[in-house]
């Protein structure tokens, strides 16, 4: 056997000697039993990203009335229907568009918005109420109630330096790789792996010292199974050059090289637009539309589109009105992307956002961003959403 | 428990940590001595004063996009500055008991503002409280541009009342959950309405935006005001309780302890909520110094990196590296997550911040290396040997010096490695952590060793 396919068949083993078999009963068994095998991919837009220059209510006048110097000119849009039309920054999107690869949601948002950008965050990324302070994540929440089947840190990934609240549970939280060579080295230093093998069982059962040490141990244990398991899959697929690019070119490679992980998470910044916001939006719009596209086309060509889930958001859209800086401030609804394979129901979800209801100069929401979540917990991570988001959401009908 | 080793969790919990260093000099304290002594060095306030003056929002907002762009920049420096110096002064002061009870009251009266003017003030507010008395601290803080701003009391007015700062008072900073009701919070919203600040920064109770009528709260009819609300909130014990059981979780153990509480919870209140009086009382207390109790926090970020500068004597050539550290950490201070402060305990770790956490050590005191003296992997030699080149690489990057000499000549003399590792390590040393100490050629090399460790995590 060659030492390359040693270690492939091997992957999920060797890490299994750095641990007691007794926090990994399932890890063997679990690679082969789980069929249908679902990933979702979470792609978080920082800072407030304008959904109405993004997916552009063109057919409506008010857009054009309350945004004189920043409206997307007619011409320049690409029509979906005759209410909405992308950004002309997200041109790569329109083929994935017509495949029926992608569904916009309008108007998502939640009750008494916030529009400070860390709380509002906080509110998606955690599924609270806008009055409710929550210390675990949504996705968190469903590693542990998840944690008898998926009980590794790499169930649920983000590719990024550090983790995001959304990724942390009260017992099990996810992994951030950025890199998965360097997390890998981080874990190889010979002292660590002295602490990981030498430890003794006494230090498990106490509690934080328990808890460092258990941490520490599937660290080193699914840092290993990533690298190990991505490694052996080479990406022939084309990507841009940019960062964001390069982050879900990662993704699609874990993906690709079938590792066992339900949840991607990344992070694109650079939406808070107060000022000259449609150089600045719209160079971030390709960033991202151009980056997704790449995204989807690879797991078309490997066969994992049909298994792949994508869901984008921002904390909160933008203002109706434009400011006297052509640029937009905080505003509240927003439109909330999905994309995918199997959709249920690909285009236009719902209808444009209502411009002339407006409260107090910003959208009224009408989908509650935790029946998006739902939808996604019920029908792709097969997980009860009431389970995770503290009551029952009836959900939505996109998958 | 031996008296070195109640003194050592004293320093651990009332402070940054016991110095190697002070080890002689404590030997011979009680614990009643060594709790007097920490209110002595702590007597002196010294407030922060980074930002000089106030800088005009409305001004700036009014202002062309470039010099806007010079003023969100210069804010930040001005945050950044404010940060990194209350991060010395944790790790230099003498007040050591200060400046940990205000990094309580930082958490406890969690805030954010743009204003690093308004930031130092409130951070002031609670340095110079800290000790003090609870009720003092809390209009202080209620009356404080970065609070009424935060919570939207410059917008609470008469017919149109913004319950959030009621709410949050009710919730988070006094009786907690459980002990009112919504219409409480709605009334009580009505009685501070009215609070705001004006442009120099000054409170003032804005008389013609004040609902004067009648409001009916826990149990009370009157024509309320904001001090009588927090007055009534503070005549209610499960006050005293509320707070003492979060002190409890900061200072002796995540999981209260009921009796212990309660016992706290009769001091403060009966004390009219002199916090000194409080602290004492824990910090003599026979349970503060139970086994159960000792070793076994895991240290937030800012202990963590306060801890390690105050018992190595870090010097930062480019400071911004502890700023670096915070957010990979996950505790920027200034940038709580939410009204509700940082969650602590667990929620601190997760596999990327343990392994900053475990890196971090060895990269400020050794340029990324750990001079390891057990027997490695063959398989590792490569990894050694790209380590070693790898630390000119570090150094240029983090830019940080240890005082080795100090540290080193400060031991004790004829002081045996057990007990130097002792002082570095709260939790007990148990088998593994003997025969890295007994491996150990040198002190230096084994101290790199043991603050690289699970263990260090705690306190």
């Amino acid at each position: 056997m060659k030492r390359r396919d040693f270690l492939k068949s091997t992957t999920l083993a060797s890490g299994a000697f750095l641990i007691p078999s007794f926090l990994k009963p399932l890890e063997a068994m679990a690679s082969g039993q789980l069929t249908g095998y679902k990933n979702l991919v979470i792609i978080q837009l920082s800072g407030g990203n304008d959904g109405l220059n993004t997916i552009v209510p063109y057919g409506n006048d008010i857009y054009y009335q309350k945004r004189n110097t920043i409206a997307i000119k007619q011409p320049d849009i690409i029509k979906l229907n005759d209410m909405q039309g992308l950004n002309p920054n997200l041109s790569s999107l329109k083929e994935i568009y017509d495949q029926g690869w992608m569904s916009v949601i309008n108007s998502v948002g939640y009750p008494n918005p916030d529009r400070s950008h860390f709380r509002s965050m906080d509110i998606w990324q955690t599924g609270s109420e806008s009055n409710q302070f929550l210390t675990t994540g949504w996705i968190g929440r469903y590693l542990d109630a998840n944690c008898a089947i998926n009980k590794d840190p790499y169930t649920a990934v983000e590719v990024d330096d550090t983790l995001s609240l959304a990724m942390k549970g009260a017992k099990m939280k996810g992994i951030a790789v950025q890199n998965p060579a360097k997390l890998y080295q981080s874990t190889r230093e010979p002292f660590f792996k002295e602490l990981v093998n030498e430890h003794d069982a006494a230090h498990l059962s106490e509690d934080n010292l328990g808890y460092l040490y258990k941490t520490m141990i599937e660290t080193s244990s699914s840092a290993n199974y990533i690298q190990q398991t991505s490694k052996t899959y080479n990406t022939t697929a084309q990507y841009p050059q940019s960062a964001f690019a390069g982050q879900l070119k990662s993704v699609a490679k874990f993906i690709n090289s079938g590792l066992k992980t339900r949840v991607y998470y990344v992070s694109l910044s650079g939406f808070d637009t107060h000022t000259q916001q449609q150089n600045q939006q719209g160079r971030q719009l390709k960033i991202y539309g151009d980056a997704v596209a790449a995204f989807l086309k690879d797991l078309k060509q490997t066969g994992k589109l049909d298994d792949t889930l994508v869901m984008t958001f921002s904390e909160f859209g933008r203002r109706v009105e434009q400011n006297a800086s052509n640029g937009t401030d905080h505003g509240t609804a927003n439109n909330v992307m999905i994309f995918g394979g199997k959709l249920n129901k690909a285009g236009i979800y719902n209808n444009a956002p209502n411009l002339s209801a407006l409260d107090n100069g910003d959208l009224k929401y009408e989908v509650d961003f935790r029946d998006v979540y739902a939808t996604l917990l019920d029908k792709w991570l097969n997980v009860n959403n009431s389970q995770i988001l503290n009551k029952n959401f009836a959900g939505l009908n996109f998958v | 428990m031996d008296n070195t080793n109640k003194i050592k969790h004293l320093y651990a919990r009332a402070g940054f940590g016991l110095r190697v260093a002070d080890m002689q000099r404590v030997k011979g304290l009680t614990v009643k001595h060594a709790v007097e002594g920490f209110f002595t060095s702590s007597t002196e306030i010294k407030p922060l004063t980074v930002v000089t003056n106030n800088t005009n929002y409305r001004d700036a907002a009014k202002a062309d996009s470039l010099t806007k762009k010079m003023f969100m920049q210069q804010q930040r420096q001005l945050e950044r500055d404010l940060n990194i110096t209350w991060v010395n002064q944790m790790s230099m002061s003498e007040a050591q008991l200060r400046e940990k009870m205000t990094l309580f009251w930082h958490n406890h009266f969690a805030c954010r503002t743009q204003n690093a003017f308004y930031a130092q003030q409130l951070n002031n507010i609670q340095r110079t409280n800290a000790l003090g008395n609870f009720k003092t601290l809390l209009l202080a803080v209620s009356k404080s541009p970065a609070m009424l701003q935060f919570l939207n009391n410059q917008q609470n007015k008469k017919g149109h009342p913004n319950e959030n700062f009621a709410r949050e008072l009710m919730e988070l900073f006094t009786i907690g959950r459980g002990n009112y009701t919504e219409q409480d919070v709605k009334e009580s919203a009505r009685a501070f309405t009215g609070w705001g600040f004006d442009n120099d920064g000054e409170f003032v109770e804005r008389k013609v935006l004040h609902d004067e009528g009648q409001k009916h709260f826990l149990g009370k009819t009157g024509a309320f005001t904001g001090e009588d609300i927090i007055n009534t909130l503070l005549e209610r014990k499960e006050t005293a309780r509320f707070i003492c059981t979060k002190l409890y979780k900061y200072l002796v153990n995540e999981t209260p302890d009921m009796a212990n509480v309660t016992a706290m919870a009769n001091v403060f209140y009966s004390s009219a909520y002199d916090i000194t009086k409080l602290l004492k009382f824990v910090f003599t207390a026979d349970w503060f110094y139970a086994d159960k109790n000792t070793g076994n926090l895991i240290k937030a970020p800012v202990d963590f990196i306060v801890g390690l500068n105050r018992q190595f004597y870090i010097d930062y050539k480019n400071p911004d590296v502890i700023m670096q550290f915070e957010r990979a950490l996950g505790q920027v201070l200034f940038y709580p997550p939410n009204v509700a402060g940082w969650p602590g305990g667990k929620s601190w770790i997760d596999s990327s911040s343990l392994m900053f956490r475990l890196k971090i050590p060895s990269t400020v005191l050794n340029d990324g290396v750990i001079d390891f003296k057990g027997k490695a992997d063959p398989e590792d030699e490569a990894f050694l040997a790209m380590n070693v080149n790898k630390r000119k690489a570090v150094n240029t990057q983090v830019q940080t010096q240890p005082n080795w000499d100090k540290f080193l000549t400060g031991i004790p003399a004829n002081i045996s490695k057990a007990t130097v590792a002792g002082v570095i390590l709260a939790p007990a040393l148990n088998a593994n952590l003997m025969a890295i100490v007994n491996r150990a050629t040198n002190i230096r090399s084994m101290v790199i060793e043991l603050v690289s460790t699970p263990e260090y995590q705690l306190y």
